[in-house]
């Protein structure tokens, strides 16, 4: 146990830290006073987690964190509880330590404790550590996707990683899985405690075949090429293992039908008391995936079908996730783009959109982008078909213009390594009342976000200014 | 004119963006009217030296490695052999690469036996070493060739092994004696992806013309549109270069 002067002071430093990096405009002030927090007091995150009093959820997993913790912790305040949350790029440690200081008191108290609830998305590597730390109720594992090589290491490294950990976690700790991931799926043969599994039934939304980046195709347990009946994206499926018999577990929550609606679509899940149905802004199955993982977990946490259904009909588009910003009589969205298996469902919800199609694509290799650019070769860009404009940005702007020209999206793919201008030639050359797609990597989407949110507030992109 | 290539492993050596290669190759023969055939050849199936001028292999993950590290030694590394002997033309990256050499001996110690088809060996310095990872690029005769390397093994050439090229910045085989790469008559075996051809387009003319050359005799290789080429083949450079060559203790 930490003394209240030590987490006085862990606290008063994380506060600090946050409130300098927010003058510095540092990340939005949340990775950085985490780690103060973190250097003076370890224990800072197990002793303030332990005062929340309806415990922790954590969220991990390629794609789709982010959204999935947004749409928990809806259902969270639905059903009454105050949300503890860290804010998306602040995964690791140190963003759990931050938000858990930016909700105590000075002398380390938790504010209205008795209805307090930790929602963490956290990254897939750091998913042991934090759950040693927070000791969550529930943890939800959505999918497994090669993403950032140089960082993260294989797929199967995180696999292994991930099953060790499912091992040690104690009894009382449920599972939320996705059972259309072999790879995801195979950590209910570790699991101890109680498992929910979620997939998708509606198989009218399968893809053509496995993708090319397609990753988990062997059976983890004997080696053996899986089979699918259906593929949805990615490697995600109805799958089975011909070599050793493991399959697709049967799903405790599933999708029943996804139907698309105004940019939104329309989803139909069942849960184990009943069915709910939501409407969410967003488009592509595999938003579905999310709703589907963030219902689970409610399921996990034992809230009940009508709080469910409420909580997951609050739901807004988050920063760069399909935020729909209107500038100058345009529609301009915004689809952060990571990993293969990302980008070709951004592709889909693309070439699902009838109107002509004018794209910007900001390819950056910053830290937390990957520094590995390679990936742009395993996204089938191909199937983008026809595309009416096409601007291209990023500090690896050739290269992901030459995966673009091997597309056959012209030979001449047009670049701008100035953002500000990029985003601005892309704009004009969108027509009025047409759509502009931005797809950026992570730090270009900061940059990106920066931008059109400075245009959208003035209604005009063309006044000066620099980037 | 017609040129047949062999792809190997294409499921399972195929983790960072390999497949750029197959497309590179495609559309560097095609485009001057050479017909490309591409056949891929997985676990079991056999390779017949006589009836291919190109052998393409990527990397992997470590499971799979394994698995095609079997495969190779049970079914097609002799012929392999016959057919570098014979100076045909292989490009075979990272795990490929590896898998070339004569064995990699992994972190715990566990030794893969290679195909022997470079004189080159590969140890793995133990859990916890330092991986190489990064954007690296090397000078080669009159080229220099850019990409990005992501290798927890060191590899280190025999007598019968040239190096594809000298560091300019990275870590390339070792990290220590900042050579990147084998070359045995028309084998070459390198670190780099990202993927390594398309933005390497006169290294994969290379390629393209001594597959030719065994086959036609001298071909001239017509030009191609290479502006996109070449600004990413200068982007990767300007970015590779903003770190020297690494050195590693060892």
């Amino acid at each position: 146990m930490i003394t209240v002067m030590r987490l006085t002071a862990a606290i008063v430093s994380a506060r600090a830290a946050a409130a300098l990096s927010r003058g510095l405009r540092r990340g939005g002030g949340t990775a950085l006073p985490g780690l103060v927090a973190e250097r003076i007091d370890p224990d800072i995150i197990r002793t303030l987690a332990s005062k929340l009093g309806h415990g922790s959820v954590l969220v991990t997993g390629t794609n789709g964190k982010t959204t999935t913790a947004r749409l928990v912790r809806n259902v969270c305040e639905e059903a009454g509880l105050r949300v503890v949350a860290n804010s998306e790029g602040s995964n690791m440690m140190r963003g759990v330590a931050a938000a858990l200081a930016g909700a105590a008191d000075w002398d380390g108290r938790m504010r209205g404790r008795k209805r307090r609830i930790g929602v963490f998305e956290v990254d897939e590597a750091t998913m042991p550590i934090v759950a040693r730390a927070v000791n969550p109720r529930a943890v939800l594992f959505s999918n497994l996707f090669r993403d950032q090589l140089d960082r993260y290491g294989e797929v199967e490294t995180v696999a292994a990683l991930w099953r060790k950990a499912v091992r040690d976690f104690p009894a009382d700790l449920t599972l939320a899985i996705n059972a259309d991931d072999p790879a995801v799926a195979s950590l209910s043969d570790a699991a101890v405690g109680t498992v929910i599994l979620y997939g998708v039934e509606d198989t009218s939304q399968a893809g053509d075949a496995l993708e090319h980046a397609a990753d988990a195709r062997w059976c983890y347990a004997c080696g053996a090429e899986l089979a699918y009946t259906t593929v949805f994206y990615g490697h995600l499926g109805h799958w089975r293992c011909p070599g050793c018999g493991r399959a697709r577990p049967e799903p405790d929550v599933t999708v029943s039908s996804v139907t698309s609606q105004d940019g939104g679509m329309l989803v139909k899940l069942t849960i184990p008391d009943g069915e709910i149905n939501v409407r969410i802004p967003l488009a592509g199955l595999y938003n579905a995936y999310n709703v589907a993982a963030a219902a689970a977990l409610a399921v996990a946490l034992g809230l009940e079908r009508d709080v469910i259904e409420r909580g997951l009909a609050r739901f807004t588009a988050g920063f760069g996730r399909q935020e729909r910003l209107a500038i100058d009589g345009r529609e301009v969205q915004v689809i952060l783009a990571k990993n293969p298996a990302g980008v070709n469902q951004v592709i889909r919800i693309i070439t699902a959109d009838p109107g002509s199609k004018h794209l910007a694509i900001f390819l950056n290799d910053g830290l937390a982008d990957g520094r590995d650019i390679s990936w742009i070769w395993d996204v089938d860009f191909e199937k983008l078909g026809e595309v009416s404009t096409l601007v291209v940005g990023g500090e690896r702007s050739w290269d992901m213009a030459l995966r673009l020209k091997y597309a056959g999206l012209g030979d001449h793919p047009h670049v701008e390594d100035d953002t500000v201008a990029a985003l601005r030639e892309s704009i004009s050359a969108t027509p009025e009342g047409g759509t502009l797609y931005v797809i950026p990597t992570y730090t270009a989407m900061l940059q990106v976000r920066n931008i059109l949110g400075r245009w959208a507030r003035r209604g005009a992109f063309w006044e000066g200014d620099r980037s | 004119m017609k040129l047949r290539l062999a792809h190997l492993y294409p499921k399972l050596m195929n983790i960072y963006g390999d497949r750029g290669n197959i497309m590179c190759f495609r559309r560097r023969t095609e485009g001057r009217g050479i017909d490309l055939e591409v056949d891929e050849l997985t676990l079991g199936d056999r390779f017949d030296p006589a009836a291919y001028d190109l052998v393409f292999i990527g990397g992997a993950q470590d499971v799979e490695q394994r698995r095609v590290a079997d495969d190779l030694l049970d079914v097609k590394a002799e012929a392999l052999r016959e057919y570098a002997e014979n100076d045909g033309v292989m490009l075979a990256v990272c795990g490929g690469y590896q898998l070339m050499g004569a064995y990699y001996k992994g972190a715990d110690g566990g030794e893969l036996a290679g195909a022997h088809v470079l004189d080159i060996w590969t140890e793995h310095p133990g859990e916890g070493a330092q991986r190489c990872i990064g954007n690296i690029a090397i000078e080669r005769e009159d080229d220099t060739i850019v990409g990005f390397e992501n290798h927890g093994g060191r590899t280190y050439l025999g007598q019968k092994a040239r190096p594809l090229g000298r560091v300019v910045s990275g870590y390339g085989n070792n990290g220590i004696d900042g050579t990147e790469g084998a070359v045995y008559g028309n084998v070459f075996g390198t670190y780099m992806h990202g993927s390594l051809l398309p933005k390497n387009p006169r290294f994969a003319d290379r390629l393209i013309s001594l597959a030719l050359a065994k086959r036609e005799g001298d071909v001239q290789l017509s030009p191609l549109d290479d502006m996109v080429e070449t600004q990413a083949h200068a982007q990767a450079l300007r970015h590779a270069t903003r770190r020297k060559r690494v050195r590693l203790g060892g």
